[in-house]
């Protein structure tokens, strides 16, 4: 019959209406910035520097190997590698950022940065309160404003963190195996005469 | 003191009145009714905007405005505030008189029709003998405000928005003017006062409102459907469509000027609810005889604003038509039925008093209701579509 879909309709809507008073779970609005609600773990905004020891600027993790800044698709990303070189957290000697700048107001969150890094040193964080009156320097983070624990890496991204600690650890034993196979290979290297190579072009 | 309460307001203006001279009395009684209707129809439309967001808000599951102020009833004067100090943009190409225009005669208009509403016992500006004639005649000149407007802006959505405006005011003026004949035919008056005065009698406690018959809750039915299409509410708030033509008629305007249309929709609704609640729902009269007591005014308006909780309420319900299903509910359905509405009420004035009257007539609008129902929004079955040259 022509108008009960209406009728049913209204109803609908009245039962929204009063319901609204009476119910506290029909009212999904969060009234900002009184009341919030935790970030979902995978909620991303902006990257940041992930760092080991206690020392940020020692245990910064990226080599500035500058991939990222290539790959970065709005060019967010300025980075200054250092002429020396500088032992890592492990201790290997390496590379870093003089300079390490990402001016948020250009990034766009795509976490291309994250995903091309070989070095697990850069990660997205989930702050969202950035606003500030200066529109230049408050919204261009330095290396010191991006650098972040690794302790804070876990709180905000728990799994994705506990899963790259694994692989680095993982690295690491390899690397160590390849390192004193290769202090046993040159032991025996030095002892023996190191044989011709084999005969190719007679 | 209950006629004093009831009669209050003309208490009130006679009593200031009578401070000046006899020969200016007439002169100066007038201008402080048309003062109140002017002052106090726009602090009505304040308080039906807060609780059009509010009610919207809840019919959503939502808060609706709750920062300014408490309960956010300062809102209407922030955003007024707002509307106030905002620059007032007309576009180079515009006809920049007619863009100036449009709005003032808009609101002129609609301010018009309220002069013949009777408000309450005696409250009534100018007690025409035609009022619902110079209703109707204020009523479509609003049209001529929308057109205005729309041409004026040069602007391809204003246009769009004014031409589908005056498509669709046209085509249910005729009903909104049919359906209160029907009432005209019965009550024998184009005076609002006098359609009031025949309703305003009871029978067992209850009043004889023309709602309460089978041709008048017909007609009321038809008359709502068309008020909610003369004034561009949803769900036929085509002209303005806000996801297909950026505002509609009122795209190219800003600042007070976009206050003054916003304001018009909202007068526009009282007023049409006012001439709706005095043809089928008695006016000013109680709803119950023991109630007759409560001053006159506060029925009319309680009436007026559970019309605009309705208008609310179906907002919150219902999506928005398409041009086509507009104008073929409008000419296939509702038209054909308050023309047989008409003949219904003929019979109904002719068959005399006694209960074979109410039987013939429901019965005769309930069957071609179904029936018309049926026929004349009948569609044809949806099938997937076929493509006969692409074969």
């Amino acid at each position: 019959m022509l108008g009960e879909g209406i009728l049913k309709g209204m109803a609908e809507t009245a039962r929204n209406f009063v319901g609204s008073y009476f119910s506290a779970e029909r009212m999904t609005t969060v009234e900002y910035p009184e009341e919030r609600i935790a970030p979902i773990e995978a909620a991303r905004v902006f990257p940041f520097l992930v760092y080991d020891t206690e020392n940020w600027e020692a245990g910064l993790r990226c080599v500035a190997c500058q991939i990222c800044e290539k790959e970065c698709p709005p060019k967010c990303i300025f980075i200054e590698k250092s002429k020396d070189k500088k032992p890592d957290a492990i201790g290997k000697p390496q590379f870093y950022p003089t300079r390490f700048d990402i001016d948020i107001s250009v990034c766009m969150s795509c976490q291309i940065c994250v995903e091309v890094c070989p070095f697990e040193a850069i990660k997205m964080d989930n702050v969202f309160e950035l606003a500030t009156d200066d529109r230049f320097g408050g919204l261009l983070l330095d290396r010191k404003e991006l650098a972040k624990s690794n302790e804070y890496y876990h709180g905000i991204h728990p799994t994705e963190a506990a899963r790259v600690d694994a692989r680095l650890a993982a690295e690491k034993v390899k690397a160590d195996a390849k390192s004193t196979a290769a202090v046993v290979a040159s032991a025996v290297k030095g002892a023996e005469r190191p044989a011709p190579p084999a005969a190719g072009g007679v | 003191m209950i006629v004093w309460m009831d009669q209050f307001f003309v208490l009130l203006r006679n009593w200031l009145v009578g401070f000046l001279p006899v020969s200016l009395q007439g002169f100066a009684g007038v201008l402080l009714s048309v003062v109140t209707i002017v002052l106090l129809f726009p602090a009505l439309f304040a308080l039906a905007v807060w609780l059009e967001r509010k009610g919207l808000g809840r019919m959503q599951n939502r808060l609706g405005p709750n920062r300014v102020g408490p309960f956010g009833l300062l809102q209407p004067i922030a955003d007024g505030i707002k509307s106030l100090t905002k620059e007032d943009i007309v576009p180079l190409s515009a006809d920049a008189p007619v863009h100036f225009l449009a709005p003032v005669v808009l609101v002129v208009a609609v301010f018009m029709g309220f002069a013949v509403l009777p408000m309450g016992r005696n409250m009534v500006l100018v007690d025409m003998d035609a009022g619902l004639l110079f209703y109707f005649a204020m009523g479509a000149s609003t049209e001529l405000a929308v057109f205005m407007a729309g041409w004026s802006s040069r602007n391809k959505y204003s246009l769009l928005g004014a031409m589908r405006a005056v498509a669709q005011m046209i085509s249910y003026e005729v009903v909104l003017l049919l359906s209160s004949v029907a009432v005209v035919m019965i009550s024998g008056s184009l005076s609002l006062t006098k359609i009031v005065e025949a309703q305003n009698h009871y029978t067992w406690g209850l009043p004889h409102w023309y709602i309460f018959t089978p041709w008048g809750l017909a007609g009321f039915i038809m008359y709502a459907i068309a008020a909610t299409a003369e004034t561009n509410r949803s769900p036929f708030d085509l002209p303005e469509g806000e996801s297909e033509l950026v505002a509609g008629y009122h795209t190219e305007y800003s600042g007070f000027k976009f206050a003054l249309f916003f304001l018009g929709e909202y007068l526009a609704m009282f007023s049409i609810s006012g001439l709706g609640s005095t043809l089928f729902l008695g006016g000013w009269s109680a709803p119950f005889s023991f109630l007759t007591w409560v001053p006159s005014w506060i029925w009319f308006f309680s009436k007026l604003m559970l019309s605009v909780f309705v208008f609310i309420w179906m907002r919150g319900t219902l999506p928005r038509l398409r041009q086509d299903q507009l104008m073929n509910f409008a000419w296939k359905f509702v038209l054909p039925f308050t023309l047989l509405n008409l003949m219904v009420t003929a019979l109904w004035r002719f068959m005399g008093e006694g209960w074979e009257r109410w039987v013939v007539c429901s019965a005769i609008l309930v069957v071609v209701y179904v029936v018309m129902a049926r026929v004349s929004l009948y569609k044809e079955h949806i099938r997937p579509r076929r493509y006969r040259y692409a074969d």
